[in-house]
């Protein structure tokens, strides 16, 4: 389809991400990534906005991993780094098990041809100048693809993501509504056939109908092409209705990581209460009475010590402030952790299980 | 059109704002664009009306033309009675002397609404000695008062915070101390609650649903949100390309939406019962103002259009008591049905 598939994988296991199911093709280890702040502290030495802070995940072939958090938890940051748009401070991330970079590394070139990604703003991501069409085939130029098949490949993506390249393909950004530009957006993820795609609030700006028909197409190109997916978004309904995973994240952490029901049926974590809880009902009769949990975000500059969350936190104590809570498995399903010390028993905290209870879950680490 | 009572704090109090044929066109160098067209409406003390709708439908210009809030290219026409004021021929002096004190807004984005080189203290208490000629102190006190009323954590402390100084969330407290210090009788809010994270929208939500119980006001509400409308409204007028479409409250039309645009709305909206394969979008996208179908606007999205719709706009018609809509079919059986969701994903095309 194209003429420079560096070929990145070992044979036969090209484009069978979804059969390959449960495999691995991310596996992020603790990803760090702190902001100098211009000016210092006002204190002693250099301040930091600790945006995302030795987070560890993996993203299995053919699924949808969804991350949702509030403003200032790091999901866009994990994103970036996800793409290297900007180098980790430390932590690994690999692709099909091999590190970008060094010795036995991949190539920037073989990772951006194989992860791709969308942002939330459709007009500004779009080169103002750029047809739809040279905008598609950019990357596949970028790559070593003469223009013509460029092109031509180009208006089957276009045509592909629901635009007529009759129509759309001579066109300029101006010209086109939200929807259509971030048709175009998709489209041009897809020019480079990647097989993982990061969506970084990718329908967040839409109108809700045509956030719903963007919904419905990245679910098809989904289907059709085997991708897998990274959801970020900070709407918790549309997350649960696109991902199969869930990662939430609170002030550059990882508060609670699993499967969709789980996380939303049976949260572990107090902050993923709060959060499943301030979902509004779309229900004058159901309305909510009392906000879920009080306060704003605080600052990722100095965040709290011990549990992040603990400022907030409707049922914190004195462990919570001295100890950073480890992710941990939670409930009967293995694939569902959590990091809060009320979880664990042994930990210190009042509501912690007893440690029968907790053996008989056999729940792992995090000892006293 | 009554004149409005002037007994405050009384929910049963008659209609304290009545709008009647309100049109906004603003004058651009090509053809004039009509961003809304025929809008009435009454509201009481006490009532919270939403205006729900994508960008570009009208509803933001609705509210700000209420109080001629809007660039001088904006030419405003039919009638606003504002506790028996008509407001469109008021004079720029009197207008800022209703404004404050009879009117007040909050912003969606508090940063850029809050001044950012004045005490957040310092602005409220300007608005307090400015239209009510009272001292300095006086005012300050005032500020103080308001900062407790909307639930700011040390108060005392953050009179003299700067707004960057602030959370997200204490900034659009502020913002809504600010607009009630002068005790409006109504309030405009413009998506006050968009730019906030979800666990700080519904706190946000739930102080203005208190404030207004407390304090009697009459209140529109602009949302593109179908959850922050229903968290929120008493009363829902569902807003497309400069017309109401469908007015009704708000219960009554979540449960039997009567327009094809509303049915649509709600099919497409992801909500916490979602299954995928279960949305049905709307196709195409809201028309350009510039260039508007000759019928109603929605006709060429529109699933249930007949011949009819390319004829003339359709009236607002009461479709039962307190509910309205504009749509010649909305009396077809099966119309206030959601529509039927179609198999599969089709490839919607533009």
């Amino acid at each position: 389809m194209n003429a420079t598939p560096a070929p990145v994988d070992p044979p036969g296991t090209v484009a069978t991400d979804a059969a390959a199911g449960g495999r691995p093709i991310l596996r992020v280890s603790e990803l760090r990534k702190y902001f100098r702040l211009r000016g210092g502290s006002g204190g002693v030495g250099p301040a930091y906005v600790q945006a995302v802070d030795d987070i560890s995940f993996t993203v299995a072939k053919g699924e949808t991993l969804g991350v949702v958090g509030e403003s200032g938890c790091g999901k866009s940051t994990t994103a970036r780094l996800l793409m290297r748009l900007i180098e980790p401070d430390d932590g690994e991330i690999l692709l099909d098990g091999r590190d970008v970079g060094g010795r036995d590394g991949m190539s920037l070139r073989t990772l951006r041809h194989n992860v791709q990604m969308v942002f939330q703003d459709s007009y500004s991501s779009l080169n103002p100048r750029h047809t739809m069409a040279e905008e598609v085939g950019f990357g596949l130029t970028a790559q070593g693809v003469k223009r013509a098949e460029a092109r031509r490949r180009a208006n089957e993506v276009l045509e592909f993501v629901g635009l007529e390249p009759a129509i759309f393909a001579d066109r300029y950004p101006h010209e086109l509504s939200g929807g259509q530009r971030q048709r175009v957006n998709v489209a041009r993820a897809l020019a480079l056939n990647p097989r993982l795609l990061l969506l970084d609030e990718a329908v967040s700006s839409l109108d809700k109908s045509v956030e719903a028909q963007v919904l419905n197409l990245l679910i098809e190109i989904k289907e059709r092409l085997g991708l897998t997916y990274v959801f970020i978004s900070h709407d918790l309904n549309v997350v649960r209705f696109i991902s199969d995973r869930v990662l939430v994240m609170y002030l550059g952490k990882v508060v609670e990581i699993g499967p969709v029901e789980k996380v939303y049926g049976n949260p572990g974590h107090p902050y993923t209460r709060a959060l499943i809880a301030s979902r509004l009902s779309m229900d004058p009769r159901r309305r909510l009475d009392a906000a879920p949990v009080a306060g704003d975000l605080p600052s990722p500059i100095n965040p709290p010590s011990g549990c992040r969350f603990r400022t907030r936190c409707p049922i914190a104590e004195p462990v919570c402030g001295s100890r950073e809570p480890l992710l941990d498995r939670f409930g009967a399903e293995p694939a569902h952790l959590a990091a809060c010390h009320a979880l664990v028993p042994g930990s210190g905290h009042g509501q912690a299980p007893d440690r029968e209870a907790g053996s008989a879950l056999e729940t792992g680490g995090n000892p006293p | 059109m009554s004149a409005g009572d002037h007994t405050p704090v009384d929910g049963n109090a008659g209609t304290f704002l009545s709008v009647r044929n309100l049109s906004v066109e603003f004058q651009s160098e090509g053809m004039p664009l009509r961003a809304i067209n025929g809008v009435d409406f009454d509201l009481h003390l006490g009532e919270t009306l939403c205006f729900l709708g994508e960008s570009g439908s009208g509803k933001t210009v609705t509210m700000r033309s209420l109080v001629q809030l809007l660039p001088p290219t904006a030419r405003i026409g039919g009638k606003v009675w504002l506790d028996g004021i008509d407001v469109l021929t008021l004079d720029a002096d009197r207008l800022r002397a209703i404004r404050g004190t009879q009117v007040s807004m909050i912003f969606q984005e508090p940063m850029t609404a809050l001044d950012p080189v004045f005490t957040v203290g310092h602005q409220i208490a300007e608005v307090v000695v400015c239209h009510e000629g009272v001292s300095w102190s006086t005012g300050r006190a005032r500020a103080l008062e308001m900062l407790e009323l909307v639930q700011v954590p040390s108060a005392r402390r953050r009179l003299d915070a700067y707004p960057h100084e602030l959370s997200g969330g204490l900034r659009q407290r502020v913002m809504i101390a600010l607009a009630l210090s002068c005790k409006p009788k109504l309030l405009l809010a413009d998506e006050p609650t968009t730019a906030l994270d979800a666990t700080v929208q519904i706190q946000i939500l739930l102080l203005l649903r208190e404030l207004q119980r407390e304090l009697g006001m009459a209140t529109i509400f602009v949302t593109h949100d179908l959850g922050v409308a229903c968290e929120i409204s008493d009363r829902v007028a569902v807003m497309y390309a400069g017309r109401f479409v469908e007015t009704g409250a708000m219960a009554e039309v979540i449960d039997g939406p009567r327009h094809p645009y509303t049915i649509g709305l709600l099919n497409s909206t992801v909500h916490a019962g979602s299954e995928r394969g279960k949305l049905a979008p709307i196709p195409g996208a809201p028309p350009d103002l510039l260039d508007m179908p000759p019928g109603c606007a929605f006709a060429p999205r529109c699933s249930r259009v007949v011949a009819a719709c390319a004829e003339r706009v359709p009236d607002l018609v009461e479709v039962a008591p307190g509910r309205s809509a504009r749509c010649p079919r909305t009396g077809d059986p099966g119309i206030s049905l959601p529509g039927p969701t179609p198999p599969g994903f089709p490839l919607p095309r533009e």
